[in-house]
């Protein structure tokens, strides 16, 4: 049989929409994406626990004093300028008056709003639930930093300060030095966790307020070392996530004690 | 009444004047517009080599003036292309000496609207990942493939009306005109003759592209809409955007047209195709859109001020009494109820009058893209202050330099080819002449 040219473009076309309709039916059911808590720890083929983890953080407010070490540590590890505050400490009135402090990391969402709209897939979120920037496909388009609802999310407008020699191979688990035109945020120092040490912003707060999790073996310690049990730790102390209507999912929580609204989405 | 031998002469005269004789100010123009884009050019050179740090930009802003001119450069295409279409279809024969300026800002509008995601870009030289790992799930990406399909079917609709007047060009002009001129003349007309096969494919596919063209229009400027319509930032988590996007830029496309026109009208003394007619019935469209837009506008913030949710408590408060109210109320009364009272009353219902409502109504839906863009990212989500922008020196003359383009790619292409359609003029005299004739025929059996 012989198939005029006109036959085979319309197979064509009709073959190339068939797929791009698919994929995007696909693109836009997906809620999150790879990893997730239901990747558990048993899932390894010989049945013995993995050494893989599921990040999370915890943070007590009624310790934080607003000293803000926890920033400057984090922006003289990451070689970040002032503006970028990937850890951001912000100063609160509660309901009833009371000043309080409320440091903001990157929450690691479940299903991540910037992920999802990111044009070139820079963003992604590693094996261990870290949501990561590849600062070598990121174009800079910046539609991340509106769809973060934490504003969580930095884009290098200027030239990015340059460690000394030794840092030339940067990478998504520990992006020194950043790349300018493209946009940066907490890694939650997935290079350091891995090498058994805290992140820096846990290993800088003096009020030892800030708690790094797995959720996993539901664990959770901070730099003095005080380790609980999360599950229990949450529940007893009335634990919430930020922003919990717009089912983003984060993956940390937060502990109030100043007389805060619980889940308290915004602040006057 | 089909046009006589001395009207076909003149109008072709007409036509072709700024393809033979441009005007003694005609180059001075073109210097001028060159020089505010060459500036635009010097100035993304420097945004290039630091960085967008020069512009006004900053951690919670992080779009602004470049992201309010895609949106509206790439709006008022839509105006053009869609008058063009939705008038070649309902038969509207007045349409004809307009539709070449409106398909010609369609496609040069578009163009320049198409440049500023890639000004905005913080790696624009990586511009090509958008295809190699192009991601279907992003708004981003619906906006690359909507625009550009939409760019190619602009190019179409303004070609194919376009052939039988190169093919004037090609016979008028001769070989006399240059070589070059000559055989682009002779290639792009594709060998039109005029025959009654050539007039009915003709008709035919620029029917098929009228159609298309509609559809397409809605959805870019729909997904366009999206780019802000999926964040849930309050002033842009609205399921009222991709309609509300559509309609503006229909009314400032509109606008735009009247604008051109009158521009081109006045420029190259097209005075005796282009009346006073034409731009009372351009401003009765302009005026239902805008009173369309002010609908939208009032539906928006009847429910969302009516509720007064948390977060578009603050963004109603910021637009209706603080800080950026006068410029919102500054678009209320000068982009719609003043352009629409100029159009409505028959006092000021003249080419003047309906000229200075497009104007302003051009004016007021940059600064509502602005208002749009800006204040979503201003009012914060998390507990900080109010960040505001304001733009730099770059972003001001790269905007200019836009602004700029659009008059002059449309001069330099009336420099190839006539600003009036010659073809649908005849056409439409043609389609006249036999409904006269059927009309008398019932009449006298």
């Amino acid at each position: 049989m012989a198939l005029s040219r006109r036959e085979v473009l319309q197979a064509l076309g009709a073959a190339a929409l068939f797929l791009v309709t698919g994929e995007a039916g696909r693109a836009l059911m997906r809620r999150g994406g790879r990893g997730g808590t239901t990747a558990s720890a048993t899932d390894s083929a010989d049945g013995h626990e993995t050494t893989e983890r599921q990040w999370a953080a915890v943070i007590d407010l009624r310790r934080c004093d607003g000293c803000r070490y926890c920033t400057e540590a984090c922006q003289s590890t990451h070689y970040l300028p002032k503006e970028m505050e990937w850890i951001k400490v912000y100063e609160v009135e509660a309901e009833n008056g009371n000043q309080f402090f409320m440091p903001r990391l990157c929450m690691q969402c479940e299903n991540p709003p910037c992920l999802k709209v990111c044009p070139v897939a820079a963003t992604y979120k590693n094996s261990e639930g870290v949501i990561l920037v590849n600062q070598d496909r990121c174009i800079g388009c910046r539609l991340c930093m509106a769809a973060c609802p934490y504003e969580a999310r930095y884009f290098n407008f200027r030239k990015p300060p340059q460690p000394p020699d030794g840092f030339q191979q940067p990478m998504p688990e520990f992006p020194v030095p950043q790349r300018l035109g493209t946009v940066g945020k907490c890694v939650l120092c997935v290079h350091y966790i891995k090498e058994g040490r805290l992140p820096a912003c846990v290993e800088a707060c003096r009020m030892d307020a800030i708690y790094i999790a797995d959720l996993n073996t539901r664990v959770m310690t901070n730099r003095s070392g005080e380790t609980y049990e999360m599950s229990r730790y949450l529940r007893e102390n009335d634990a919430f996530r930020l922003k919990e209507e717009m089912n983003t999912s984060p993956r940390v929580w937060y502990v109030a004690g100043h007389g805060q609204r619980l889940k308290g989405e915004r602040w006057s | 009444m089909v046009l006589q031998q001395h009207q076909k002469a003149d109008l072709e005269l007409t036509a072709m004047r700024p393809i033979t004789r441009p005007g003694e100010y005609y180059w001075v123009i073109v210097a001028g517009l060159s020089v505010l884009v060459f500036a635009a050019a010097v100035a993304y050179l420097q945004q290039l080599k630091e960085g967008l740090g020069v512009t006004g930009l900053n951690q919670r802003v992080s779009w602004g003036f470049y992201i309010g001119d895609m949106v509206f450069f790439i709006g008022i295409s839509y105006g053009g292309a869609m008058t063009s279409a939705i008038l070649r279809l309902t038969n509207a024969p007045w349409r004809a000496p307009l539709s070449r300026i409106a398909e010609t800002m369609a496609v040069t509008s578009v163009l320049v609207g198409a440049v500023f995601p890639l000004i905005d870009m913080g790696r624009p030289e990586r511009m090509v990942y958008l295809f190699r790992y192009g991601q279907v799930g992003s708004p981003v990406l619906w906006d690359v493939i909507a625009v550009n399909t939409y760019l190619i079917a602009g190019a179409i609709f303004l070609y194919l009306p376009l052939i039988p007047d190169i093919a004037v060009c090609r016979d008028r002009l001769g070989p006399n005109t240059g070589k070059l001129r000559y055989l682009l003349y002779e290639r792009l007309a594709l060998g039109w003759r005029g025959t009654d096969r050539q007039k009915r494919v003709l008709a035919w596919g620029t029917t098929v592209v009228a159609i298309v063209i509609i559809p397409l229009a809605v959805a870019v400027h729909s997904v366009l809409a999206f780019l802000f319509g999926v964040t849930s930032r309050p002033g842009w988590d609205s399921t009222i955007f991709a309609p509300y996007f559509v309609l503006g830029a229909m009314f400032s496309g509109v606008a735009t047209v009247i604008i051109a026109v009158a521009g081109f009208r006045w420029a190259y003394h097209l005075e005796e195709y282009i009346t006073r007619k034409h731009f009372e019935y351009l401003g009765y469209i302009m005026m239902t859109l805008g009173a369309g837009y002010g609908y939208f506008m009032f539906s928006e913030y009847m429910t969302e001020g009516y509720k007064l949710h948390e977060g578009a408590r603050d963004m109603m408060e910021l637009m209706i009494v603080g800080r950026l109210a006068p410029f919102m109320w500054l678009f209320g009364i000068g982009g719609l109820v003043v352009p629409i009272l100029l159009v409505a009353l028959p006092i000021t219902r003249n080419i003047f009058g309906i000229t200075t409502a497009a104007l302003a109504v051009l004016a007021a839906m940059w600064l509502k893209r602005f208002l749009i863009v800006v204040p979503g990212l201003a009012e914060p989500m998390m507990p900080t202050p109010l960040v505001i922008y304001w733009p730099s020196r770059v972003e001001i003359m790269i905007t200019l330099g836009a602004v700029a383009a659009i008059p002059l790619l449309m001069m330099l292409f009336f420099r190839l080819f006539p600003i009036i359609s010659i073809f649908e003029i005849e056409e439409v005299a043609e389609e006249d002449a036999k409904r006269t004739a059927e009309a008398l025929h019932q009449a006298v059996p």
